[in-house]
């Protein structure tokens, strides 16, 4: 779905479903949670529903990432410490 | 825009390192509860029993009120070792609120022996259902935790 917005463009939930094989009902509920994710933005045009990608929601979620994974480097760290100082 | 590089979002987190010692004494410190506790920084409750929760406090400096919870999804001797655990974010209020965190990111810990001794990999997935406002968080709180996480682990690594 994020790759099918990557190109800075809007698209409708037929278009972004287009050749999947999960119903309209799944993309929006896909969708729904990007949303709340802050990973895309939603606007419309008369009755229907567009999507685009919110790049610095990206952006965040690519950082806040980089955050958990070095937390997990720190606690790897440890264990190793832990294990190998072990008589 | 148009960049791929800006759209990529990945879903999980993989880290791997290699401990010189036997896959059965990294097995043995990924289980033993007290022994994960050791160098997890967690006082747990419980040994760990597969489909069972897990609850404990944090001992980690400066975060000693903030509780341990999740939930052990596989435990496959030498092999694997899994547990569930909300994506609360560091958020404390939400955490003693007592109400559900929705989102709960899976944690797995994989063993492989080497010539050396084991090469472990952890992985942490689930990451793109956390709402916005609580990734924030996270990496309002980590901004000054990991200065300190990372003295932490020299201070133990030298004595």
């Amino acid at each position: 779905m994020i790759g099918r917005l990557a190109d800075g463009g809007e698209r409708s939930i037929g278009q972004l479903g287009h050749g999947l094989p999960i119903s309209r009902q799944a993309v929006a509920k896909h969708l729904d949670v990007l949303l709340g994710a802050g990973l895309v933005t939603r606007t419309r045009a008369g009755r229907e529903a567009l999507f685009s990608l919110r790049p610095e929601g990206v952006a965040e979620a690519r950082d806040w990432l980089a955050k958990v994974g070095s937390q997990w480097d720190g606690t790897l760290g440890r264990l190793k410490d832990f294990v190998e100082s072990q008589p | 825009m148009g960049n791929p590089e800006v759209a990529y979002m990945p879903d999980s987190i993989a880290k791997t390192i290699e401990i010189a010692a036997p896959v059965e004494r990294v097995w043995d410190a990924l289980i033993d509860h007290e022994k994960f506790g050791s160098w997890f920084r967690v006082a747990l409750d419980h040994p760990f029993a597969v489909g069972a929760a897990s609850t404990g406090y944090m001992t980690y400096p400066g975060y000693e009120d903030y509780r341990w919870e999740a939930r052990v999804v596989a435990i496959e001797p030498m092999t694997r070792f899994a547990y569930e655990w909300p994506a609360t974010g560091g958020d404390k209020e939400l955490m003693e609120s007592g109400v559900a965190v929705s989102e709960w990111t899976l944690v797995e810990f994989m063993l492989e022996p080497t010539a050396l001794g084991t090469r472990l990999t952890v992985t942490e997935s689930g990451f793109d259902k956390v709402p916005e406002p609580r990734r924030s968080n996270v990496m309002r709180d980590n901004e000054g935790g990991w200065a300190e996480q990372v003295k932490n682990i020299r201070d133990y690594a030298e004595h």
